[in-house]
């Protein structure tokens, strides 16, 4: 067990250190000479060179890399130079507002799949399941901004129902109020995340169903209901740990085109308006948080599974 | 990894019929009896039918479909902007004054290229990277394996919306490059996958008691045996393809005005909505959601035909 998880951490560590060494390959791929993408078209060579130098971007790559590795670790994810302020206190002001789009809509679909996805399985083939699977399937093979433009006409512009645009407060609590505005943008997120999650619960819980343990449990005499609870779902959730670790890029990418979509203020239209507005310090920045974020998610899912499953750690 | 692998054997249980593909006393059959059965199973597979059928529609309808019914697609016209549908424009005009049906079919060229090119090049790159990997494993492995956890953990939009900002003229072509180089990932991991534990099987050692040169043990049974991974596959990444092209046209980076593909034709829908230009956003979309639904359905029905240990993301 301890094994495992010093390894999984030392794995965990180079793969962030890749992740850095991939956004710096960016950071130089995007913007080959920032002097000039910082000073604009019309500052003269010699100042553009001038800047380069106190930056430290005639320094060699190495050396290059090694700074910027420096002032990640002491927690300077960089400047933008078009908003004029820090990156870390642009994603501070802007983080909030899709943890929360992000976080509820996670929650959401959690609390929706896994019954879902067990009840599907229990009465499999039977109408519901078949319907169940088609709705599954027509979600999963949207692409999100479609499903948010059909929740947008049907329910902002036809019935009007809900506001088609999310909810503009800055501050996070009146954002979380807002219910009603951001009832959209939670949905698109929560039907496509149960779209996929629901299909995989399903076949988890098959899975389990077909296993000795249940056969076990229901010729002991025990109610269907015991089985059901103690026995096929404690079991048949566990993978679903795993998977959303596994998705949460997915969940940040659909985070973006939401926020596009919804014109709601977090890191996803942050990013994108920053590389509309070439502010290449702010983007990459954020691919970088995304990449850890993603790494970190899949470790806690990883060790929540351990703890869950004594099976793992006996192995 | 112990709890990857309890994770991957999930998919197996449902897909595994072994009554249609195993002889009972186990004969030797010829490849060509193994393609049938697996034909066969995937002729039952009504989905699968479907899916197929609507993929071949969708292709004559794009490729065979402007030589039938011939629309102005080249110089716009204002004047005939957002005419709703009528007999003349069977699905009105958008506001340029293109004939919608037209339209669709152009942008549907584009959206089944770049789904088709771009998820060959991710196959091949994946392959060849699976392949070696699992092949040489040792230090070649552990690298390889940590640019691909490297590359799966930033998230994909982020990364090809980048890439797609320094490419400002985007072509069929330059989507497909990027896209496919950045969609080979999780095939890598299948196919490594599959030729680790395919190099633990019985008939591979068999084989090479027999004295089977390496050359023999890659091309008669690695290669043959991984197949049906690689294949199953290269449906969902197509479907994956079009979807993350869509998404790219819809925020701005897809094709360069006048191409066009699907995507491209739905980023204006949340000013058309407002209008009452229903016309110009949900046919094209349901397009999209069609041919991405009928790819996935013709991938879990051979998912299920070649009877492969594989697992979606």
């Amino acid at each position: 067990m301890t094994a495992y998880l010093i390894r999984r951490v030392f794995i965990s560590l180079i793969v962030i250190l890749g992740i850095s060494l991939l956004t710096f390959v960016m950071t130089h791929w995007i913007a080959p000479n920032p002097g000039r993408a910082v000073l604009g078209l019309k500052a003269s060579p010699a100042a553009v060179a001038a800047w380069n130098r106190a930056h430290g971007y005639d320094n060699p790559v190495w050396a290059q890399y090694w700074g910027y590795l420096w002032k990640l670790l002491h927690g300077n994810l960089g400047y933008s130079y078009k908003l004029n302020q820090s990156v870390a206190s642009l994603i501070a002001e802007n983080a909030p507002h899709s943890l929360w789009l992000s976080g509820s809509s996670v929650v959401l679909s959690i609390l929706i799949a896994i019954p879902l996805g067990i009840f599907q399985a229990v009465k499999r083939n039977s109408v519901a399941d078949q319907t169940a699977t088609a709705v599954a399937f027509t979600a999963y093979s949207m692409p999100q901004n479609f499903l948010g433009i059909l929740l947008i006409g049907w329910l902002a512009i036809t019935w009007h129902i809900f506001p088609a645009e999310a909810s503009q407060s800055e501050k996070i609590i009146p954002y979380i109020l807002a219910w009603r505005a951001n009832f959209l943008p939670i949905a698109t997120l929560t039907i496509t995340a149960v779209a996929g999650y629901s299909r995989y619960q399903r076949s988890a819980a098959l899975d389990s169903l077909a296993q000795e343990y249940i056969r076990l449990a229901r010729a002991k005499g025990l109610t269907e209901r015991a089985v059901l609870f103690r026995h096929l779902t404690r079991n048949a959730i566990l993978p679903m740990v795993t998977l959303i670790g596994l998705s949460i890029p997915v969940l940040l990418g659909g985070n973006l085109i939401v926020e596009d979509l919804f014109n709601s203020h977090g890191l996803g239209l942050l990013f994108f308006n920053s590389l509309s507005n070439e502010d290449f310090p702010t983007v990459i920045a954020l691919t970088l948080i995304a990449g850890i974020a993603t790494v970190v998610g899949n470790f806690v899912a990883d060790v929540a599974l351990t703890v869950a499953d004594p099976r793992i750690r006996i192995s | 990894m112990t709890v990857s692998s309890s994770v991957g054997e999930l998919a197996d249980e449902a897909s595994i019929d072994p009554g249609v593909f195993l002889p009972d006393a186990g004969e030797v059959q010829g490849p060509k009896a193994t393609w049938r059965l697996a034909a066969r199973s995937f002729r039952d597979n009504r989905l699968a039918v479907v899916g197929t059928g609507i993929l071949v529609f969708f292709f004559l309808f794009c490729f065979v479909g402007p030589l039938i019914y011939h629309t102005n697609q080249i110089s716009t016209n204002i004047a005939n902007a957002y005419y709703p549908p009528s007999a003349k424009h069977l699905l009105g005009t958008d506001g340029n004054g293109f004939d919608e049906l037209g339209r669709i079919m152009v942008g549907g060229q584009a959206a089944l290229e770049i789904g088709l090119f771009s998820s060959f090049i991710a196959t091949v790159l994946g392959t060849l990277v699976g392949a070696v990997a699992g092949l040489l494993g040792g230090v070649v492995d552990a690298i390889l394996m940590r640019i691909v956890d490297v590359l799966l953990s930033v998230p994909l939009l982020f990364v090809i919306l980048i890439i797609g900002d320094r490419f400002s003229n985007a072509t069929v072509l330059s989507l497909s490059l990027i896209i496919g180089s950045f969609s080979w990932l999780v095939s890598a991991r299948l196919v490594r996958g599959e030729v680790l534990s395919l190099r633990e099987r019985d008939f591979i050692f068999a084989s090479r008691t027999m004295g089977a040169s390496r050359h023999h043990l890659i091309y008669k049974h690695l290669i043959p045996n991984a197949l049906g991974v690689v294949i199953v596959n290269i449906t969902f990444q197509v479907a994956d393809a079009i979807n993350l092209l869509a998404i790219l046209g819809f925020l701005g980076y897809g094709l360069q005005y006048p191409q066009v593909s699907w995507g491209d034709m739905l980023s204006g829908a949340l000013n058309y909505l407002p209008d009452g230009y229903w016309w110009v956003v949900y046919p094209v979309g349901i397009c999209l959601v069609l041919v991405v639904m009928a790819c996935n359905f013709v991938g879990d029905a051979l998912r299920d035909t070649v009877d492969v240990r594989l697992r979606r993301r």
